[in-house]
């Protein structure tokens, strides 16, 4: 089994989210993470799905999901030629006595302090689901309180665009 | 028991009205028969209106050249019913929703328009769940349209509120929630442009009360904003150019034909591709019709209870081109061991069936029709370059077979009637000019096999979903929109007492369906699998309608305003049909006692490989593999 990410172009309509993540459930797949927003387009959304699924059953998923009226255009984006970030949001335990190291920590993986409490942090980190984790990592020692996590969102490198062009239904 | 005579039963039938006009040729000209173009069907109506939402429902479903709406009104669609009640648009009132999903069915695979059915929100809205999961299943192209409660209301566990939309996600092909009044116009249109086109299925507009009692104004045409939704009707030439090299040097090759060759209307063009290429047919459930049964290269129906020939033919075949099938379960069996020396063309309009049970070979995405005319424009290319596949060793093996094990029966030892023989005759007596009906499970599967099937769309029933109960509704659509052709439906007596009250709406409406009840006293295919995998213990498959004669088949037709014949002898089998077929102005039940232990042959068991198939219990073909 293998993380795919796949950028699904909808309509941005009532109701194409439960549509599209409805089907993935329906047709047996987990959905790691999942992110959802408008694109430069108003009318159409993007929605990021990350997926763990050998590529067969895959490839019937993507098929069902072009089958969704609401959906224009489905891309699944090759990591080695796309950008991919996850937000992260955690409070950490910082103390007079830890709150040094905590900072040096949230330096070294260039994140930054949101929020600050006499005895905790509050730490906003973008990256790589990689990243966060290995920041996390780092976190835990302290203490965390609480965190919060955004999906993938994930783009293609380079000038082309899976939004341009008279056709949005390529896939 | 006495048995009424035809003339008797012509004195007693009474006719409460006539049947309505049909709309208008110009409005009902094809206007929502599948079409390639997004345009969007129906006349042009000259100035814009001011209407309610419900005025504008309906003039849109006249737009739209709807004949015919099967439903029940209730609270949140009342405004609906009010302009529906002046409109050329002909309601009938049926007695359970179910039945007008399946009516709406039953007319659109008899006359290849759209359906259309009606009903309240909540509990009149999931009554068409299981109609709407059949049609989805069949790809059936029906709209459905529900009342909901007002916008305000949503959400709020209103007072028959459901979800409707949300519910029918899984087994629409898309579905909507109108929003504002000067939508419906262009939701209708939509609807029934995405029933209609591609892969056909059902589409469920669901409208709130406030919407249809809201002012606006009326215009048509709408403009279609579908821009997800664009089918591949043409295929690539590269892929039939390749499909046509495969089937030029196949040496055992078959042609499985699924339902999508009726919806596409191929049928002329694969008798035209078949008998270019002498490769030998199936036809599934779903296709019976799509290729003359009598015809010589028609090996029979593949599947579960399908021919030995059929069955082999696919299992051994070096070559299987599929169009417009999906490679089912009950066809294929036990998958990896399925016709595991077959390369595989298969052909379908929904890129996604392709590959989805069995990898393709050559893929081809296309409506059947096209992929069909470019198939014999390819192979007549290979043909006068001198490829042809020589098949005469391989139809020496499928006559042999189809020599040694045709489709037959015992009559039972116990001297009851054979249900086989009851089907088999009402096909001979009636003929393939007929629509035949049928429910789900034995009498289904002996209709499929002991009645010849000449003409496409003269078989329809509950394929995927196989639906209890649909017989009697779908034979009441199925009569609506072809008045002038005999309809039989065939069903069970399981299947007959879950959806028989649509007969008062026959009797009422002046439908004049015919029924031939199939009355083992059991659920009968249940009972078989009792018989063969559970020991003979018959759990809970016992209706008592032998035992008891509750209910009594004839009494209940004649309380539901049709007329009631029994039959329980086979000398009787075939003066009774002539009885029924004499009465062409009521609705007829026959109620046809038959024994019980009778089982349908032969079988594949579920979950085994077709390589098991039992011509009948205790009997496997004896298959030479030296032959092959």
């Amino acid at each position: 089994m293998t993380m795919h990410t796949l950028s699904v172009l909808v309509e941005n309509k009532p109701g194409v989210l439960a549509r599209v993540s409805g089907l993935f459930s329906r047709r047996g797949f987990n959905i790691d993470s999942l992110a959802v927003g408008e694109t430069e387009n108003p009318d159409v959304s993007r929605i990021t799905i990350v997926v763990n699924a050998e590529s067969s059953p895959l490839e019937q998923v993507t098929k069902q999901l072009n089958k969704l009226v609401n959906v224009l255009k489905i891309v699944e984006l090759d990591p080695q030629v796309s950008v991919a970030r996850e937000l992260l949001l955690v409070k950490v335990r910082a103390d007079r006595a830890a709150r040094a190291q905590v900072l040096e920590t949230v330096g070294l993986f260039r994140a930054r302090v949101v929020d600050v409490a006499p005895d905790t942090l509050t730490v906003e980190a973008t990256g790589t689901p990689d990243k966060l984790d290995a920041l996390l990592r780092d976190l835990e020692p302290f203490g965390i309180k609480e965190m919060v996590q955004s999906g993938l969102v994930a783009i293609g490198r380079g000038s082309r665009s899976i939004t341009a062009g008279p056709s949005l239904r390529a896939a | 028991m006495t048995r009424p005579t035809p003339e008797t039963l012509a004195h007693s039938a009474r006719r409460a009205r006539t049947v309505a006009e049909p709309a208008s040729d110009a409005e009902s000209a094809g206007a929502v028969r599948a079409a390639a173009s997004p345009a969007v069907p129906g006349v042009r109506t000259p100035a814009p209106a001011e209407v309610s939402g419900a005025g504008s429902l309906v003039r849109s479903l006249e737009a739209l050249g709807v004949d015919v709406v099967f439903g029940i009104p209730g609270g949140a669609i009342l405004p609906a019913y009010d302009p529906l009640y002046d409109s050329t648009v002909r309601h009938i009132l049926v007695r359970h929703e179910q039945g007008a999903g399946h009516a709406a069915t039953g007319y659109a695979q008899a006359t290849g328009r759209v359906g259309v059915c009606m009903a309240t929100s909540g509990p009149g809205a999931t009554n068409l769940v299981t109609p709407i999961a059949d049609a989805y299943m069949d790809s059936v192209p029906i709209v459905a349209i529900t009342g909901q409660v007002a916008r305000p209301s949503i959400g709020t566990d209103a007072f028959q509120e459901a979800d409707i939309q949300g519910i029918t996600l899984p087994i629409t092909k898309h579905n909507f929630l109108v929003q504002e009044p000067e939508e419906i116009p262009r939701v209708l249109a939509e609807a029934f442009h995405l029933a209609a086109t591609g892969r056909p299925g059902p589409v469920l507009v669901d409208i709130p009360k406030d919407v249809l009692q809201a002012h606006t104004t009326f215009t048509w045409p709408p403009t279609l904003d579908l821009p997800g939704y664009r089918p591949t009707l043409h295929p690539h030439g590269k892929q039939i150019r390749e499909a046509a090299r495969l089937m030029a040097t196949a040496r055992r090759p078959v042609l499985y034909v699924g339902g999508g060759v009726l919806k596409a209307g191929a049928t002329e063009g694969l008798r035209r591709l078949a008998e270019l290429t002498g490769i030998p047919v199936v036809t599934t459930l779903m296709a019976l019709g799509a290729f003359p049964d009598s015809h010589p290269q028609h090996l029979g129906m593949p599947g579960m209870h399908g021919t030995v020939a059929a069955v082999y033919g696919l299992q051994k075949a070096d070559l299987i081109v599929a169009l417009g099938a999906r490679f089912d379960d009950r066809v294929t069996g036990k998958l990896d061991s399925f016709a595991p020396d077959a390369a595989v063309v298969h052909a379908d309009i929904d890129p996604a069936e392709i590959g989805k049970n069995r990898h393709a070979d050559v893929p081809i995405v296309g409506d059947a029709r096209h992929v069909v005319d470019e198939l014999i424009a390819a192979v007549g290319t290979e043909q006068a370059a001198g490829r042809r596949a020589d098949l005469a060793d391989w139809w020496t093996q499928l006559d042999d077979l189809r020599k040694r094990y045709p489709l037959g029966y015992e009559d039972p030892a116990d001297g009851t009637l054979s249900p086989q023989h009851v089907i088999k005759r009402l096909g001979e007596l009636v003929g393939p000019d007929a629509i035949y009906v049928a429910g789900v499970g034995q009498h289904q599967m002996w209709a499929s096999q002991f009645i010849s099937y000449e003409k496409p769309y003269t078989w329809l029933n509950s394929g995927g979903l196989g639906t209890m109960g649909y017989a009697v509704p779908a034979a009441m659509g199925a009569k609506v929109g072809k008045p002038d052709t005999v309809v039989w439906a065939v069903d069970g007596d399981g299947c007959f007492q879950m959806t028989n009250q649509e007969l008062a709406t026959c009797a009422l409406e002046g439908i004049p369906v015919k029924i031939a009840v199939i009355n083992n006293g059991n659920l009968g295919m249940v009972r078989q699998w009792q018989t063969l995998f559970y020991g003979e213990r018959y759990s809970n498959t016992d209706l008592g309608t032998h035992k008891h004669r509750i209910p009594d088949f004839v009494k209940l037709a004649e309380a539901l305003g049709c007329v009631g014949l029994r039959c329980e002898n086979a000398e009787d089998v075939d003066r009774t049909i002539a009885a029924a077929m004499a009465i062409d102005d009521a609705p007829v039940v026959i109620d046809f006692v038959v024994g019980k232990d009778a089982m349908v042959w032969p079988m594949v068991a579920a979950g085994t490989s077709n390589d098991e198939i039992m011509f009948a219990r205790g009997v496997r073909p004896a298959f030479d593999e030296d032959d092959i």
